[in-house]
């Protein structure tokens, strides 16, 4: 399972930074909001799956599946979150202001 | 008590705006600073007995205890003679700077500050015997020096000769650095004196060379030796007192001090010799050759300095020899040498130091200095010119003044190294005295020179700006103090060699025992060969003098393109092409660009690590079972990620981004992570309806914009991408290091009260991080708030336009 998963990381990663590597601002939130996924469910992997019961000691279990990366994805899911509205509101301005999503045209000016 | 002196400039330097802007109005500032080393001198006096008897002095101060660096000071003869020199130079200099820098229009309070500055820094480097502490203090007295050349920095000369002075002598300061970095990893101690007791495992380690010459470019540059010396005419843009100060007695002076330092670790290493006494005798050779073209006068005595400050390095090399020949009486010819490079360099500060104030002086009252327009001053300024006149005939090495003196052990010191016979000396030993005599006769005509064409020949009213008379007491008492010394030493040398010369010559050269009749100095040891060269010196200067006007002008014509300073600019220029071509190169401002260097880097970094360490170690052994489930969740994820990838429809694309994390979701439940998946399924919610929100407004995705070979160049990134984050993650599997430290928050219930480890975690044991991800939250809602805000208002402006 974990093999699995891990290859399954790197499938997402792969299309991921294909996408963020494209000239659309929309393909490159996409992308991120992809690999913010795929960086998740690696963490939870390395704590190893499928390993005794979820972590709640009301359940009397003999063993607790890892805490750690849990608490750790917890916080990125949530942080995701705010980097993709964030990026998201950016991108919608840019294009507002300067009338393109394409990144070529958005970089900045050679007399700057 | 010691710490108080030593740290007193850099303590009162804090003190000095205030003085400047309370008291200035009745009183120069420069009277509350003149204190400072006033009272350093006294303290340090006070040293001179029991020093001279052979005490040494250690103090400590622990600065970062951590890293094993302390403020260890130490007080012996070498570090005794320079503090004299920097406290009793820096009093005069004071003195002086109070008549010559304006009260009403200069900004009094940063050049004292700065000056303070740099006392401090200089006395850092002398007392300090931790070798890291003492590059420290070293930088800073660049550092201070360049503020101090840039002191009028709306002239664009200053500024640019204070960035040639920073750079060169920067340059020089990481080279010492690593060489001390070398010395520290060869002895294992920071501390100089320590290292001089392990001499052994020092001079047999591999590094002991690159060291060496590490340190001795440290030196070099900062010394001015050849060819970095092309800082110091430029750093004459200085005020003249700092000119005085910094740029003849005392920090051109440090690289003096280190090779002094190093010579117990160095000498005795023929590389050590050659590069020391040899770089010495090119660079008296060149700066006296260069100062006779010269028309400035600053600018003639900065080569001046150069060539004296050669002179002196040579000594040192010479004395080095010493070291070689250990302890006995073959030695003992160069034990002297070293003693008369101290007593040069002493000698060296009181008539240089009263020459540069001379030369403020004439700048102050006339307007000018270049001895083209100056001449027949000698009426105007009579006492001006008696201490011109006494520096300048000392510099030239006559009696009765002090530079006779240690002219006169110079060319002992050359004519004893010509028949040393080893290092190769035998056969082109002959050259060190042929030159240093060559040089002398130089030297000779160009303080004649600097007296004669300023002071002689006809006075010329009409080609100064200002109308001339002599210079405030004020001015001239530092300069006549100085000139007094010159006189005095002359008569009474074996008062300064006893006290403080010999002291320090027990630092340069430890395991010497020389008699005091070796280092007795007299001004008549018969008709021996030095006098005869120094006759010789006389005679065919002044006939040089008396024949200049047919070749000085010659040397003035001497092409700019083959002058030290026309590389340096067209080296200065030439690297920052390089660099702006460089760097326009790689920084595209293009997004896309950079993302591929942050990926190819991560690519290339980790796997090569992986690859160099035999990181590859796959384990599959405890690998969970894995269910039908599972895999058609697998597959579900990848169709909805390649539905992404290919849609050409934004709402598919969104729609599938969705699909993706509510799997997600499900795999957090499958991975008993049931808090995961709730916050998953609502911050999935949530973002899909943002998503769609946007991209109401957003273009549509456009198909077939992209370049095959942009593809191209993206598929190889992001394959190598997942492959390399692929490979990590098995590697990692593989390797279990560690016990997992999970056990301990499995206590939860015990330690937080709480049933649910997950959110124990988060509101409990890491509570904090939990308080700054919300404060993230806030700050990226305030972000799109205002960025949505903004536009609308934009918006209307742009409608009422």
């Amino acid at each position: 399972m974990e093999t699995l998963m891990v290859i399954l990381v790197g499938i997402l990663i792969s299309i991921g930074t294909y996408l963020i590597l494209s000239k659309q601002l929309l393909r490159i939130v996409l992308g991120a909001s992809i690999v913010g996924h795929s960086v998740n469910l690696l963490i939870i992997t390395s704590g190893g799956l499928k390993r005794g019961s979820a972590p709640l000691l009301g359940e009397k279990a003999a063993g607790f599946a890892d805490a750690i990366p849990q608490a750790l994805i917890l916080t990125a899911i949530v942080i995701n979150f705010a980097v993709t509205a964030v990026v998201l509101v950016l991108s919608y301005r840019a294009y507002k202001s300067f009338g393109t999503d394409d990144m070529e045209q958005l970089r900045g000016n050679e007399n700057e | 008590m010691f710490y108080t002196y030593i740290f007193l400039p850099l303590i009162s330097a804090i003190l000095v705006p205030f003085l400047y802007k309370y008291f200035n109005r009745f009183v120069h500032t420069g009277w509350f600073v003149l204190l400072v080393p006033l009272s350093i001198f006294i303290y340090l006096v006070q040293y001179i007995p029991s020093v001279a008897a052979g005490d040494t002095y250690k103090y400590t101060l622990s600065w970062i205890p951590s890293l094993n660096v302390n403020i260890v000071s130490f007080v012996d003869g070498l570090s005794l003679l320079f503090g004299l020199l920097i406290s009793g130079v820096g009093s005069l200099v004071i003195v002086y700077s109070i008549f010559y820098m304006s009260k009403a229009r200069e900004a009094l309070h940063n050049f004292y500050i700065y000056l303070l500055m740099f006392m401090g820094a200089m006395l850092g480097v002398v007392f300090s015997d931790n070798l890291l502490v003492l590059y420290g203090f070293w930088e800073l007295t660049s550092v201070s020096s360049f503020l101090l050349i840039s002191y009028w920095y709306e002239r664009k000369s200053s500024r640019q000769g204070a960035l040639k002075a920073l750079l060169i002598t920067v340059l020089g300061g990481f080279g010492m650095l690593a060489g001390f970095i070398m010395m520290i990893m060869m002895a294992d101690t920071y501390s100089i004196r320590e290292m001089i007791a392990n001499l052994d495992v020092i001079q047999s380690h591999g590094l002991f060379i690159p060291a060496m010459l590490c340190i001795l470019l440290g030196a070099f540059t900062k010394s001015a030796q050849f060819p970095f010396g092309i800082w110091l005419p430029d750093a004459m843009e200085a005020p003249t007192p700092v000119s005085s100060y910094l740029h003849s007695a005392t920090m051109v002076k440090a690289g003096i001090y280190v090779v002094a330092r190093m010579t117990p670790i160095f000498g005795g290493s023929s590389v050590w010799f050659w590069l020391v006494a040899g770089i010495g005798i090119i660079t008296l050779l060149y700066g006296s050759l260069t100062a006779l073209r010269q028309t400035d006068l600053k600018a003639m005595l900065a080569y001046s300095t150069i060539s004296q400050l050669g002179l002196i390095m040579c000594l040192l090399g010479v004395g080095s020899l010493a070291v070689y020949f250990g302890p006995g009486e073959s030695s003992t010819i160069f034990t002297v040498a070293a003693f008369a490079a101290l007593f040069h360099l002493f000698n060296h500060s009181t008539f240089k130091g009263s020459l540069f104030m001379v030369v403020g002086i004439l700048d102050h009252e006339t307007g000018r200095r270049d001895i083209r327009y100056l001449g027949g001053l000698m009426q105007v300024m009579p006492i001006t010119f008696t201490i011109a006149l006494i520096g300048g005939l000392s510099m030239a090495g006559l009696p009765p003044f002090n530079g006779f003196l240690s002219k006169e052990m110079f060319f002992a010191a050359v004519n004893d190294v010509s028949k040393a016979g080893i290092f190769g000396l035998g056969s082109i030993g002959i050259l060190f005295p042929i030159i240093a005599w060559v040089a002398s006769i130089f030297t000779f005509v160009y303080c004649m020179i600097f007296i004669f064409k300023t002071f002689g020949g006809q006075y010329r009213p009409e080609k100064l700006t200002r109308k001339v008379h002599e210079a405030p007491w004020g001015m001239l008492i530092s300069p006549a103090i100085l000139a007094v010394l010159v006189i005095l030493i002359f008569f009474f040398p074996n008062v300064l060699g006893k006290y403080i010369l010999t002291p320090a010559l027990s630092a340069i050269l430890p395991t010497m025992t020389p008699s005091p009749y070796d280092l007795k100095i007299s001004p008549w040891h018969g008709l021996n060969i030095e006098l005869i060269m120094t006759i010789g010196v006389i005679v065919i200067g002044l006939l040089l003098f008396k024949s200049s006007k047919r070749w000085i002008q010659a040397m003035r014509n001497y092409p700019q393109g083959l002058t030290l300073n026309h590389w340096y600019n067209k080296g200065l220029s030439g690297t920052e092409r390089l660099s702006a071509s460089l760097t326009n190169g790689y920084m595209t401002g293009s997004l896309r660009h950079y993302l591929i260097y942050t990926f190819a880097f991560f690519v290339i970094v980790l796997v090569s690590s992986l690859l160099l360490l035999y990181g590859f170690q796959f384990d599959f052994s405890n690998d969970a079972a894995i269910s039908i489930f599972d895999i058609g969740l697998v597959l579900g994820m990848v169709i909805a990620a390649g539905t992404v990838l290919f849609a050409g429809n934004r709402i598919v694309a969104i729609v599938a981004l969705g699909a993706l994390g509510y799997m997600v979701a499900m795999f957090f439940v499958i991975f008993r992570a049931p808090d995961l998946a709730l916050t998953q399924m609502v911050v999935e919610t949530v973002s899909t309806l943002l998503f769609l929100l946007c991209f109401y407004h957003l273009p549509k995705l456009k198909k077939g914009i992209e370049r095959i070979p942009f593809k191209l160049t993206n598929l190889i990134i992001s394959i190598a991408m997942g492959l390399t984050v692929t490979l990590l993650a098995l590697s990692a599997n593989g390797h279990k290091l560690f016990e997992p430290i999970t056990s301990f928050f499995e206590n939860s219930y015990k330690l937080a009260g709480a049933k649910n480890i997950v959110n124990a975690i988060l509101v409990d044991f890491r509570g904090f991080d939990t308080m700054l991800e919300i404060s993230v939250l806030a700050v990226a809602g305030l972000g799109v708030y205002i960025l949505v805000h903004q536009r609308s208002k934009g918006r209307e402006q742009h409608e009422n336009e």
